[in-house]
């Protein structure tokens, strides 16, 4: 925690003095309700979100309890199976798809390309709302019995079984239209809005990556939504189109899940390979290795993704053609995303390595996300599939690359990003022992479960053969430290709100502009000026160079050297006159 | 930081210039306002396309299974008045396209005549689909469960398979598309108000742009239903 106070650059003791930011200037409850700033956009879902994370963590604990023993431990399987589903309903559907980019994109993408806000604030503001009326739905569809498909929703079963499915599905048709008015407005915000000088080569990898995630969320949400309505007018009007009694196809269904469900894959991972450069460029201090292939290896994952979606229905009958072409395609996503990892390991070669929090979440990432990208490659394999399909082994794939990728990285985030959202620091000692937990206890959760899946223990059971039990109890144990950890890091956060250490403008000596052109806590308007950009956003030593640095070697313990400010852009002789 | 030495005197930029009223503050100029639009607009197009290509392939998919289902169904839409749907709707995308070029050329009151005629036309064609609809309804030719044809040229398709599968894709279709056509109704009226209160003119006519560019989307499905569902 100490490292902060002595960064040389904080010439600044009163800056909380100069009066307004974007927290202060209004602060009715009617003010953040009706904002249109991106930034308190981006607090309020944090705030959401952040309950939706509990609910469904809360649930995974409950479900890790009742498979800490064979037999009925503590609950009903119908209500294990209510259990389950809701973790998976709430998770992907309601936290996972939107988190990163309505939490971080929101508050950052637009300082991130010197921009004053997104294109569309009040289109912005309207997906908070939608969303709220998608989590109302939701828990509409509790009241209503709750549902029990998983959160696959397979027909013919959920077309037969309870109310709730009504209920949810339609929460997420409508909370789809959350994350499209998010991704339309991020694609509007990235091509129209960047400050003079932001070209296509100088826009942070994290906008790079919420690019290619915006492109996947306008182009396949429409497909759940529709499949959504049909598969309600199925069970209102028995329309026969996936009902097989009345000549419909279930398997058409899966495809049709599939096809938006896969790539949304990617609307959860590709921001966090975004924060993934950030953290390492900024906490190695060096230029980021392979800008190019990052950013544009974030593409063609986004495409690609749109082609893989059959490897989910290798045991489903589809033909084995399309299931060899399938399984094809999806090695080829190993491709961009193996040129990921190697471009961040380069960068971590002779870089000045500043242990923070932050870059222990990026640190794990590599790790964890590794293990989720290899074990994907490995059941994407045809005839291993047919043995892992419905294993744990699969449940512990997506848990590495889900949570082990995408929750740790926006974990990461918002470590990184702590400071300039709330002008305070949070407690570097716990937040590196609450960083240590979560690595220990996802690993101790998931790593078992791997084994478990591969030696056939079924995945969305409540009850197991006796041979399972010491590693299904490794891992209840493990969900037990992944909890702790968690829960640590909600408290003191919390703790940081009131009482943690002022925050600096630039606490990392990042060289991207919400940090070195915007005040410790924001403008309303982001920027007194709108910035000039003149290099790239990792070019530290260009930096250094205006600053008479030289050998690029700043550290964090030796006082830290923070990037030069871009200078401000000419006032406009204003284009409408 | 570097930014902090600067701050008190430099000007802020909300208020050196003075914006057209219609300038929201985070544009640096009504240019960028109006790309920015018109992308945004296309973007949602293609939202649009995608919501109904699942329902253009489980129409292909089905097609592919029960061919002769599809066509003994389909001979019972009513050609004639499909085609005339046809005409009213392509007649009122060129009436919102002259919409936008009399607002290119300040001409407000011809923007509103073809505002208002976009939107009688539009009216018909949800007319002439209430009747097509009705005269379905008459002989139990209802989507999905309901489906219980009796009486005329209908009374042959309780002995087809899956018939009811086809209107079953017929009411989901033209449903959806009609939704998108009254949603398209209230939008016009909506310009056509703003028009008629004077908020347009050659400098700034966004909405009637892209309200013309969601018509047309409404039109273009309509191109590929009419043949798919009547014709083949």
């Amino acid at each position: 925690m100490s490292t902060d106070t002595q960064n040389t650059a904080v010439a600044q003791p009163d800056e909380h003095e100069e009066g307004e930011n974007y927290l202060n200037h209004e602060t009715s409850v009617w003010s953040w309700l009706s904002t249109k700033d991106h930034k308190r956009i981006g607090v309020l879902y944090c705030v959401t979100l952040a309950l939706v994370f509990l609910a469904a963590g809360v649930l995974a604990l409950v479900m890790r309890a009742e498979l800490s023993g064979p037999g009925e431990t503590m609950m009903a399987n119908d209500t294990y199976n209510q259990v389950f589903s809701m973790h998976g309903i709430m998770m992907v559907f309601l936290f996972l798809v939107p988190s990163i980019p309505a939490i971080l994109g929101n508050f950052v993408l637009p300082m991130q390309i010197g921009a004053k806000d997104v294109a569309f604030p009040r289109l912005n503001l309207a997906s908070w709302y939608v969303y709220l009326a998608g989590a109302t739905l939701t828990i509409m569809a509790l009241l209503w019995g709750g549902v029990d498909t998983g959160w696959t929703f397979y027909t013919p079963y959920s077309k037969t079984t309870g109310g709730g499915v009504l209920w949810m599905t339609s929460a997420i048709f409508v909370a789809g239209f959350a994350n499209i008015f998010t991704g339309l407005n991020f694609i509007v915000t990235i091509h129209k809005m960047r400050a003079p000088g932001m070209t296509w080569n100088r826009l942070p990898l994290f906008v790079w990556g919420m690019y290619a995630t915006s492109i996947v969320q306008v182009l396949a949400t429409p497909v759940i939504g529709i499949t959504m309505v049909l598969l309600i007018l199925e069970q209102v009007l028995q329309i026969g189109i996936f009902d097989p009694s009345l000549g419909g196809d279930p398997v058409l269904f899966q495809h049709f899940f599939w096809f938006y469900s896969h790539p949304a894959v990617y609307i959860m991972i590709l921001p966090a390979f975004g924060i993934m450069s950030e953290l390492i460029a900024t906490f190695s201090r060096s230029r980021i290795f392979g800008y190019r292939a990052i950013a544009l290896s974030s593409v063609a994952i986004a495409m690609l993704g749109f082609l893989v979606w059959g490897h989910h229905m290798f045991v489903s009958g589809q033909s084995v053609v399309s299931s060899i072409v399938f399984s094809l395609i999806t090695y080829l996503i190993g491709i961009p995303s193996g040129i990921k990892v190697f471009n961040w390991v380069a960068t971590l070669y002779k870089g000045s390595i500043w242990l923070q929090t932050p870059m222990i979440y990026a640190l794990s990432f590599l790790f964890l996300f590794s293990i989720g990208g290899f074990t994907g490659i490995m059941v994407g394999v045809l005839s291993v599939d047919v043995h892992l399909h419905d294993t744990y082994y699969i449940v512990s794939h997506f848990h590495y690359v889900m949570m082990g990728g995408t929750v740790v990285a926006l974990l990461g985030g918002m470590h990184y990003w702590w400071p300039k959202i709330t002008g305070r620091m949070y407690n570097e000692t716990l937040g590196k022992i609450a960083a240590f937990l979560v690595f220990v206890g996802f690993n101790l959760t998931f790593f078992p479960q791997l084994v478990l899946g591969a030696k056939g223990m079924p995945r969305r059971y409540a009850t197991y053969a006796d041979r399972f039990t010491d590693l299904h109890q490794l891992s209840t144990a493990g969900s037990g430290v992944l909890g702790v950890g968690l829960f640590l890091v909600l408290g003191y956060a919390l703790w940081s709100l009131k009482y943690g250490e002022k925050a600096p403008a630039n606490p990392w000596g990042a060289a991207t502009l919400e940090w070195t052109n915007v005040a410790a806590l924001p403008d309303p308007h982001n920027f007194k000026r709108t910035p000039l950009i003149t290099r790239g956003p990792y070019d530290f030593h260009l930096a250094d160079e205006v600053f008479g640095g030289g050998d690029g070697e700043a550290d964090g313990d030796q006082g830290l050297r923070v990037p030069d400010a871009a200078p401000a852009a000419p006032l406009e002789p204003s284009r409408d006159a | 930081m570097a930014t902090d030495t600067d701050i008190a005197p430099a000007p802020t930029e909300t208020d050196h210039h003075d914006h057209p009223a219609h300038l929201q503050h985070h544009f640096v100029s009504s240019e960028q306002q109006f790309d920015s639009a018109k992308l945004g607009m296309w973007l949602f197009l293609i939202t649009e396309i995608l919501l109904f290509s699942a329902m253009f392939v489980a129409y292909a998919v089905y097609r592919q299974w029960h061919p002769e289902t599809f066509v003994a169904a389909s001979e019972t839409l009513n050609v004639t008045m499909g085609t005339i749907n046809t005409i009213v709707l392509l007649t009122s995308s060129l009436t919102v396209a002259l919409s936008i070029h009399y607002i290119q050329k300040d001409e407000v009151k011809k923007c509103i005549y073809n505002l208002g005629a976009t939107l009688v036309l539009a009216g018909g064609f949800m007319v002439i689909k209430y009747f097509e609809y009705t005269s379905k309804f008459e002989h139990g030719a209802y989507p999905g469960g309901m489906f219980d044809p009796h009486g005329g040229h209908y009374a042959q398709l309780a002995d087809v398979p899956f018939a009811s599968q086809f209107f079953s894709i017929y009411f989901v279709m033209t449903g959806i598309h009609g939704l998108h056509v009254i949603i398209g109704m209230a939008v016009i009226g909506w310009v056509a108000v703003r028009a008629w209160m004077g908020s347009f003119s050659s400098e700034y006519y966004t909405p009637v742009e892209l309200t013309g560019l969601y018509w047309h989307l409404v039109d273009i499905v309509w191109i590929f239903l009419f043949p798919m569902l009547y014709l083949i």
